[in-house]
């Protein structure tokens, strides 16, 4: 038999007819999703039920990036563990550094000068618009819109030039730390930001633009991954996901913490809670985020940018040549680090993400004995099994560019 | 309106054009076909060639780990445009790429994955180690995490944590003169500063055949 007639005859046995055709008939699908997919936003492995084209049961499996934060965390004294916990939710950083500086000021009852508690606010608002940034770009590059991530991902790069300019590094800064901030903000960062809070808004504007006047898109997000409110509370759901489901909590207003009860900002909420709402919450942020900065920086309190005190802040870098003390305190601080009373902390904040909280257990000395965090992606991801059960497979993709989980943060 | 028209030179592409064609026809001769030779012919190896083309048009594979992902999707964005290089077109399956970045930290669930990953990319394929963690486990040195040359070769590692686009731009362009057969010496070769090496190089330990383990640069069992 030839080649040709082999092809031919294989062709031929297959006959359609042969399909199992009518509804009880359909067999269930297991499709493995991940680790490795382009739009799973990381490393997140999903194991979906399928009947046909729809989804009826989802289980995510994570733990492929599971790096050990924690356990490492109680290897380092108390102000060298910031940049380890910093790469956790590798897009909220001054966020995972901020929740954990409080729960040691908690501890230690420090108290953080005003002019520290509004620079960390400037950073903590323009590292959630960045963070919203990224959201927006990638998520519009899932559903088909690349353009977005082109406009996206050029403001970004303008904040991350700020934080380069504070800080010194794009990402991963290590700014806010115990006490206080790094350093005062340099000379031209005002001016720069200025700018930048000038042009945010209309950027803003033209993502809705590209975005909202496009039927395919509106289509794809409007009444997809619907969950009401009492279902994510009862998972354990919150930041914009939550609001969506028009639950207005958000600590920032709930619980102010940072002097955000200076600022006068609204929290934007959805009605339904599809991905639509979703969308149009974290876009709304980006203009109050906007408005929080601006207020911010018209009311920075002068002062000093970290806590006086020597036994918990180093020392500025001139009195180490005039004075004795100060140096003993660096070398203290330096070698050992500060010790911090026994006793547990809670610090909850409002990260880009929901509640992200660290807890901290101290036992007298001068490494925690337990840091443990609460990632608002990890408890978000439980909604993805009913946000996503009985719709379509394509709408998966949009709900999971929706939900914006940071796999960083699930596994720690 | 007047048209005005300007006479043909002789660099015109047209005139070149035909003048190639000439050539291939075989109606130059003498000094005309030696002055074209001289001028228009250059000479390559077929190898030099595909080493160009392979470094000019790299097909990276869609897929990021940690931090170095963000800085990795921000050299595709508009301010580090790696299309300048050709190497944009990321590709979602490894049967498509020819590079893969592992951007981030390789934790030891997602060891296996990554070699998996790796071993359905097709000849000639390369590996860019982006960021301290995958290199070498970064800040955090414990037990989750494994570095990227303990289980596959690394062509180019990016230091940084996480790189700026413009460092891992920089190990782009390396691997790019990797590929096409100028890799730049270290700075040992460039400064003769040979013999002052740490560790003197060894005699590979014959390796026995059911250890899946491959020395750098070894993809036999791929």
């Amino acid at each position: 038999m030839s080649l040709t007639d082999d092809y031919r005859r294989r062709e031929e046995s297959i006959t359609l007819s042969a399909e199992p055709a009518g509804e009880e008939t359909h067999e269930l699908l297991t499709l493995n999703i991940g680790p490795h997919h382009p739009s799973t936003h990381g490393v997140l492995r999903l194991l979906s039920t399928l009947e046909g084209e729809v989804v009826r049961d989802i289980k995510p499996i994570i733990g492929y990036i599971h790096t050990g934060i924690e356990k490492t965390a109680e290897d380092k004294s108390y102000w060298k563990v910031i940049p380890v916990i910093e790469r956790m939710d590798y897009l909220g950083y001054y966020f995972n550094a901020m929740a954990f500086c409080g729960a040691i000021e908690t501890l230690l009852g420090l108290e953080v000068p005003p002019r520290a508690q509004y620079l960390r606010v400037i950073h903590l608002e323009l590292n959630r618009i960045s963070s919203h940034l990224f959201w927006l770009g990638t998520s519009a590059l899932d559903l088909g819109a690349i353009g977005v991530f082109w406009y996206a991902l050029r403001e970004r790069e303008k904040l991350l030039d700020l934080f380069e300019m504070s800080s010194g590094q794009r990402m991963h800064t290590r700014y806010i730390q115990v006490g206080g901030v790094f350093e005062d903000i340099p000379r031209g960062f005002e001016e720069k930001l200025r700018e930048f809070l000038k042009i945010m808004p209309t950027r803003a504007d033209q993502y809705a633009d590209l975005l909202e006047k496009n039927e395919i898109l509106l289509e794809r997000l409007r009444g997809t991954g619907m969950v009401d409110q009492e279902t994510l509370l009862g998972l354990g759901v919150t930041g914009p996901l939550l609001r969506a489901a028009g639950n207005p909590w958000d600590l920032r207003k709930a619980q102010p913490y940072c002097s955000y009860d200076h600022f006068d900002f609204k929290i934007p909420i959805g009605t339904v809670g599809d991905n639509y709402d979703r969308y149009r919450v974290r876009h709304a942020e980006l203009y109050e985020s906007t408005k929080i900065v601006e207020q911010a920086l018209a009311g920075l309190p002068e002062g000093p940018f970290i806590s006086p005190d020597r036994k918990v802040a180093l020392p500025p870098r001139h009195e180490l040549a005039t004075s004795m003390e100060a140096l003993i305190h660096h070398f203290k601080l330096v070698t050992e680090g500060f010790r911090v009373p026994p006793g547990e902390a809670y610090y909850p904040i409002e990260g880009p993400r929901g509640e992200l909280g660290c807890f901290v257990r101290a036992d007298g000395s001068a490494k925690p004995a337990r840091v443990h965090m609460r990632d608002p992606s990890f408890t978000n991801l439980q909604a993805l099994a009913p946000m996503v059960r009985d719709g379509y497979i394509a709408d998966l993709i949009a709900t999971l560019a929706m939900l914006d989980p940071i796999l960083g943060g699930i596994d720690r | 309106m007047e048209i005005k028209r300007e006479p043909v030179s002789s660099s015109d592409f047209r005139v070149r054009q035909l003048r190639a064609r000439d050539l291939l026809r075989g109606d130059l001769d003498g000094d005309d076909l030696e002055r074209y030779v001289e001028e228009r012919v250059l000479t390559t190896t077929v190898q030099k060639a595909v080493a160009w083309a392979q470094g000019n048009s790299i097909y990276p594979l869609t897929f990021g780990l940690a931090c170095c992902a963000i800085e990795q999707i921000h050299i595709v964005a508009s301010r580090v445009d790696i299309a300048r290089f050709g190497w944009e077109a990321f590709r979602a399956s490894p049967r498509q790429a020819d590079l893969i970045i592992l951007a981030g930290r390789v934790s030891i669930k997602m060891a296996p994955i990554i070699r998996r990953l790796y071993d359905q990319m097709l000849e000639p394929r390369w590996a860019i180690s982006m960021g301290a963690c995958c290199s070498s486990m970064g800040v955090y040195n414990n037990y989750a995490l494994v570095p990227a040359d303990k289980f596959m070769p690394i062509d180019v590692h990016v230091p940084g944590c996480p790189p700026r686009p413009e460092a891992l731009l920089h190990g782009i362009l390396r691997l790019r003169a990797k590929i096409q057969g100028h890799a730049p010496e270290g700075w040992r070769e460039r400064y003769d500063a040979v013999g002052t090496e740490e560790l003197l190089p060894v005699e590979a330990p014959a390796t026995s055949a059911d250890i899946n383990v491959y020395q750098p640069g070894d993809t036999a069992g791929a």
